[in-house]
């Protein structure tokens, strides 16, 4: 009965939201750039999109502006969810529907990127209980008190009138519903008006938008939204398979405004830097960072295909049998590398150097496979002459 | 008057700099103890671990049961990762001393592979319980030898630090102990291995069957110029050298590199045919300009223009000024994982900056694929219950031992980790789990 009633419900609020749909076109101010934002991408784009797709309970990592397979799956869900075609892109559709269903408060993410805060971007929770100050843990486990007070398995979408007002905060409950707290306050406005669980009255004079993909599974309390729903007809969604209800976005320009006005002086335009970078296969910065000291300590005079070929060799080195298996121990193998004996190591590498590292482990390699290499002109061991010679870049001659 | 001033100046100044110089040659030698200090405890472990390998492989022939001979192989296993580790901290680089560095792996790779298999099921075989017993005896062989040098480092107060000198002043034939002794043991098991082992010679065995499905001509210097300056739209007066490769080289290749106005390129092409294996340009990249969406339609055309086909994404990822691209073969519905291209593309105008197909050319064939024994749902039991599967596709991939095999792979995540899993579509087994890690916080 209830369930029929909440889907009748649905319904009519579906029917009227198109309408308001046509009333209040949206407007994509600060929001993304044009591009097609992929896996693997990085920058300001992809930290609003884990912001976003955060916002709106799909995205539980950090916030840091790498599109890594977190916020590829959490892009795949929202997709997946919302009734768009699931490719893992962030095309024009993706980032508009995240743009009518999602706030993205930039400066406080602004930040808290930049003071190396660690932080979350979840809708519906006060902004100021989403930060830890200190580096003390990766990633904070969002455990909002309001999550436990209003219950734990449902966060009844019922309880954020007041900040539906100013803005839309959908509530979302991906397969993840148990373990993360859905967005449940527009933090905001919580600041301004505290203790949202006290505010039944109030919320009855108030819609709520609201968002439940699937009602007959999340059992949505029905009883109290209908109540709300006959007073004032809340604008629900429901993002049925077929057709995409962009979800409602009534005061945009108020929610701007007060956000503007709040931090209007720290506006500014220079983008966002990415707290985190990509890396090949599991090869930490460090160790990139070290293998370029040994790439410019021994080759920087020579062609770039030469400097990538010593990178070359060192990874072969790591493959080979007979040699250490991690970057640390070929490099510094007594006697491997003449600038690891004589210190030339420690000098600080260049660009290219670093470039070089980094094409070798992504697979370049111009060595041919080799895992030796001498200089000719210098060489002082006779035995290495008998090696198999494969080419000679530059000064050098490698050989298997 | 001024006299005795200046001597005592002097006085002073000699004084003061034998006590400086003192004071130097303490730290001197400080340094060289400590140096010292570090080879000698390296090449004590190494006898000592070598001794004990031996000792381990003697027990493992007596024993009987089964229970037992897993945790002793894994023992054997362990000590050969300790006596190579220690191999690795000895200024033996230069020394021709890598066959039994090539040994210790290869005993360390048999007993890992069989103690890590059902031996219940399938117990020693009459020629792996002969094989150890070889290892036996010629580990007694390279323990013994490794004893005599210890004995006579001991014995007459030999330095590793003369090693270095000896092998900093180059010029063989070494008139040092150690260096004698180690090439004795070097000696001792190279008798052994090459009847043992038939392929330790290599450096990497498992690479060593590529490359076989090459097909073309083969082009002289002249047609590799060519097809280098063709393919890359070079003027004509733009130099481009050209060299050959040497015996060692596991295909023959043609190189060349040129110089532009502002980069320097590099390409490498197989004698036979002229693939292109592998390019590279290396230029100053500007502000980036397009994304790397952009990014990789470049790569694609560039794949369709060099002819292959059929390729897809594996991973896009974007660097500080440019986006790597990894795309594997695709046969019908199968991800054909060996069969890999990569390629960089500038994010400023989209050029390309390179592109390999090394792998691709190494093991690319038309495959005759088996159809999977395994239904889906039967591969998708074997995996891990609290893994939630997000993406699965049919995949040919390598194994350990670089065999290939029909899989099912399935993308799945724990919490906010994503890992691959790939099922033997034949036994379901699993071949391979890996978390899947190409993000990286900023340290600092």
């Amino acid at each position: 009965m209830e369930i029929k009633k909440s889907r009748f419900l649905t319904l009519c609020i579906v029917t009227l939201l198109s309408g308001v749909m046509f009333l209040y076109p949206v407007s994509n101010v600060n929001a993304f750039s044009e591009q097609v934002i992929q896996h693997g991408a990085t920058g300001e784009d992809v930290i609003e999109l884990q912001a976003r797709l955060q916002y709106i309970g799909f995205y539980h990592g950090t916030i840091d502006g790498v599109f890594g397979w977190g916020t590829y799956w959490a892009l795949r869900h929202f997709q997946d969810e919302f009734g768009m075609p699931v490719d893992g892109l962030a095309g024009d559709q993706a980032k508009d529907m995240l743009v009518r269903a999602t706030d993205y408060n930039k400066d406080f993410v602004r930040k808290n990127l930049e003071e190396g805060n660690t932080f979350t971007h979840y809708g519906g929770m006060p902004w100021e209980h989403q930060v830890k100050r200190h580096h003390s843990g990766r990633q904070q486990t969002p455990a909002p008190q309001q999550q436990q007070d209003q219950g734990e398995q449902q966060p009844a979408p019922e309880k954020q009138q007041d900040q539906a007002e100013q803005q839309p905060a959908p509530e979302q409950q991906p397969d993840q519903a148990e373990q993360q707290p859905a967005p449940e306050q527009q933090p905001d406005q919580a600041e301004q008006q505290p203790a949202p669980q006290q505010q039944p009255d109030q919320a009855e004079q108030q819609p709520a938008p609201e968002q439940q993909q699937d009602q007959a599974e999340q059992q949505p309390g029905p009883e109290q939204q209908e109540d709300q729903g006959e007073q004032q007809p809340a604008p629900e969604q429901q993002p049925e398979q077929e057709e995409q209800q962009p979800t409602p976005e009534q005061q945009p320009d108020q929610a701007e405004q007060q956000q503007d006005t709040d931090q209007a002086d720290t506006i500014d335009d220079a983008p966002i830097e990415p707290t985190s970078v990509n890396i090949p296969d599991g090869y930490s910065q460090n160790d990139i960072q070290l293998m370029a000291q040994a790439v410019y300590g021994e080759a920087r005079g020579e062609p770039y295909e030469g400097q990538v070929a010593v990178a070359a060799v060192i990874l072969n080195r790591i493959q080979s049998p007979i040699f250490p298996n991690t970057v640390s121990n070929v490099i510094f193998e007594p006697r491997a590398f003449t600038a690891v004996a004589d210190g030339q190591i420690y000098m600080e590498p260049n660009e290219t150097a670093r470039r070089a590292v980094i094409d070798a482990i992504n697979g370049w390699d111009p060595s041919g496979e080799a895992i030796y290499y001498f200089n000719p002109d210098t060489a002082t061991s006779s035995w290495i002459w008998s090696r198999p010679q494969i080419k000679r870049i530059g000064k050098h001659i490698f050989c298997d | 008057m001024r006299r005795w001033i200046l001597v005592g100046i002097l006085a002073i100044a000699v004084i003061g700099t034998g006590a400086w110089g003192y004071q130097e040659h303490q730290e001197k030698n400080a340094m060289m103890i400590q140096a010292e200090n570090n080879y000698q405890r390296a090449f004590h472990d190494l006898t000592y671990h070598m001794d004990l390998l031996h000792d381990k492989i003697g027990t493992t022939l007596a024993l009987n049961t089964n229970e037992q001979l897993s945790p002793q192989l894994i023992d054997i296993w362990r000590l050969t990762s300790e006596a190579q580790m220690d191999v690795g901290q000895l200024p033996l680089a230069l020394l021709p001393f890598n066959k039994t560095e090539q040994f210790l792996s290869e005993i360390g790779n048999f007993t890992y592979e069989v103690a890590v298999r059902n031996l219940e099921h399938d117990p020693l075989s009459e020629d792996e319980v002969e094989k150890l017993r070889q290892l036996y005896v010629s580990s007694d062989e390279i323990r013994q030898e490794l004893r005599t040098v210890q004995h006579q480092v001991l014995n007459e107060n030999l330095r590793w630090m003369d090693v270095e000198l000896a092998l900093l002043s180059n010029e063989g034939p070494y008139d040092n102990l150690i260096i004698n002794g180690f090439e004795t043991v070097e000696h001792a098991v190279q008798g052994y291995s090459e009847a043992q082992f038939p392929n330790l010679i290599a450096g990497m065995p498992e690479q060593h069957d590529g490359y076989l499905n090459i097909s073309g001509r083969t082009l002289s210097e002249r047609e590799a110029e060519e097809k280098v300056r063709e393919e890359f739209n070079l003027n004509d007066d733009l130099t481009l050298s050209i060299a050959e490769s040497g015996e060692g080289a596991q295909l023959p290749t043609y190189s060349a590199s040129f110089d532009g106005q502002e980069e320097h390129g590099y390409v490498t092409l197989s004698k036979q045919g002229g693939h292109i294996l592998s390019f590279m340009l290396n230029r100053d990249v500007n502000e980036t300009q397009i994304s790397l969406n952009d990014a990789q339609h470049r790569a694609e055309e560039l794949l369709a223009d060099q002819g292959l086909e059929n390729m897809i994404l594996l991973q896009g990822s974007q660097y500080s000024d440019s986006g790597v691209f990894q795309f594997i073969y695709q046969q019908d519905d199968y991800h054909v994982y060996p069969d890999r291209v990569q390629v960089k593309v500038a994010l400023d105008n989209g050029d390309i900056l390179g592109f390999t197909t090394r792998d691709y050319y190494r093991n690319h064939k038309e495959r005759e694929i088996d159809e999977p024994k395994l239904t889906l749902e039967e591969a998708q039991d074997k995996v891990n219950p609290s893994v939630t599967i997000q993406d699965y596709h049919l995949a040919i991939v390598e194994d350990n031992r670089g065999d290939e095999l029909v899989a099912y792979t399935f993308l799945g995540t724990i919490d906010n980790d994503t890992y691959r899993i790939v099922i033997d579509a034949e036994t379901g087994m699993e071949v391979y789990v890996e978390r899947l890690n190409d993000v990286e916080s900023k340290w600092g």
